[in-house]
């Protein structure tokens, strides 16, 4: 029992790690800042998620798990927040999205250099 | 970099990262109040002035090699100081030779809270925070001095001249603009003020105290400002009432300093408080720290307060859509210690 408490602890705090390290190179590749935002957003909730559900899984302790929960409670609740309010602000003062169009010579362009 | 608002996002990075290496030399009770005051409420404070005063640098046309040279001398002499200071860790340290041991030693049985930390702040270190909370109180008078308005502007009815905000149509209202972020801030107020309750009593046995409490209160009350606007905020709080309430913090942390002093003590000697002395060093304590909690939180909103209106005196009314990304940032650092 305790062996398989820490088999799916590793296994949830490793599918923590690899979607942080996943929406990182999402920040550093991705063209614009929606596609960016979009990279961030949806992998860190989960992966902050999984992290706190592995370290849960570590210390079955009563006050522990309990902290923990009210942690993961308020990250879910912030987090899509936040990134929704980044994106409005983005689209109220006009930053459009980079969208890559062909021209007539079938040469792609883009609209944001 | 002449991009103000980069400027500020940097030194708040700044600030959570160096949060960070606090928590790494376990010094957590510092790192608390980084994180929430250089971090988070420092931040805010500086985004509200660039929204006054624009967001680039003005260019300037001569090089500044004097300041450069200045810097790179001040610099260089810093390092060479720090050649001579004692290894990282070292115990033969002087800072680990002079008060230290006594205060870890014996505030045990001389003040009796848990957390040494707020014990050598509040009991034995009582006068020094004493003035520091009295500088806090001074930078709000300056703010009032210098920034507060006569005239404050009112959204009123243009045939009737008198207050239209009535209840029903606000909370119509309220799901036009920012709906998602107003809801989920409403969820998350109580949590918020909550949690700077939880750490302003909670300073005697674990990280946290008076200041980093008012600060996250204070977080709270700027958070519904800036989504709600100055107008249904200042139907909410008070702001005579707060100014009020910054002096009384003040006081109180004076007030008991004071008794003490008439029972035949030294200026804040909790000991004098009651019979006990471990009691009165326990009550003395839970009473600055409340006087702290209350300067701190009011003189931040008060700060706010006049930013804010002096800068919708400036730009008019309801000009608040960029700010909507700011305040979750500011969420955030409030919750991330």
């Amino acid at each position: 029992m305790d062996m398989l408490m820490q088999i799916t602890s590793a296994l949830f705090l490793l599918i923590g790690s690899f979607l942080c390290i996943s929406g990182g190179l999402g920040i550093l590749r991705f063209p614009d800042f929606y596609t960016r935002l979009h990279a961030v957003g949806v992998t860190d909730t989960l992966a902050t998620a999984m992290i706190l559900i592995g370290l849960m899984l570590q210390n079955p302790d009563g006050l522990v798990i309990v902290k923990l929960l009210i942690i993961l409670l308020m990250t879910l609740f912030i987090n899509p927040a936040a990134s929704h309010a980044l994106a409005q602000a983005a689209m109220q003062n006009e930053l459009m999205p980079v969208l890559d169009k062909k021209d007539t010579n079938g040469k792609v362009t883009s609209s944001n250099p | 970099m002449k991009d103000l608002f980069a400027v500020i996002m940097l030194s708040g990075i700044y600030g959570l990262l160096s949060a960070s290496f606090f928590v790494a030399m376990d010094a957590v009770d510092v790192a608390f109040t980084e994180a929430s005051v250089g971090a988070g409420i420092s931040t805010l404070l500086m985004l509200v002035a660039i929204t006054m005063t624009g967001r680039t640098e003005h260019p300037v046309n001569h090089k500044p090699l004097l300041a450069l040279a200045v810097v790179i001398v001040t610099g260089g002499l810093l390092i060479y100081g720090t050649l001579d200071t004692p290894y990282f860790g070292s115990a033969q340290a002087p800072i680990h030779q002079h008060v230290a041991p006594r205060y870890i030693n014996d505030s045990m049985q001389e003040v009796g809270v848990p957390n040494i930390v707020t014990s050598v702040l509040a009991s034995y270190r009582g006068f020094d925070t004493f003035g520091e909370v009295v500088v806090i109180f001074t930078a709000g008078i300056g703010v009032l001095a210098l920034l507060s308005m006569v005239y404050r502007p009112r959204v009123t009815d243009k045939d009737t001249g008198k207050d239209t905000v009535d209840i029903d149509t606000f909370n119509d209202s309220m799901h036009e603009k920012h709906l998602i972020l107003r809801i989920v801030s409403k969820i998350l107020l109580p949590f918020i003020m909550l949690y700077a309750l939880y750490v302003q009593f909670h300073g005697d046995f674990g990280p946290g105290g008076g200041f980093q409490a008012g600060v996250i209160f204070a977080a709270a009350i700027i958070l519904y400002t800036m989504l709600f606007g100055i107008n249904t905020a200042s139907r909410v709080i008070n702001l005579s009432l707060i100014q009020i309430l910054a002096a009384t913090g003040v006081l109180i942390y004076g007030s008991v300093g004071l008794v003490s002093l008439l029972n035949g003590k030294n200026f804040l000697d909790y000991s004098a408080l009651s019979t006990d002395p471990i009691a009165g060093q326990h009550l003395g304590i839970l009473l600055i720290e409340l006087g702290v909690g209350i300067t701190v939180a009011s003189v931040m909103v008060i700060i706010f307060f006049n930013f804010a209106e002096r800068r919708e005196s400036i730009h008019g009314v309801e000009n608040n859509a960029e700010n909507c990304s700011k305040e979750n940032d500011e969420a955030q650092s409030a919750k991330i210690p």
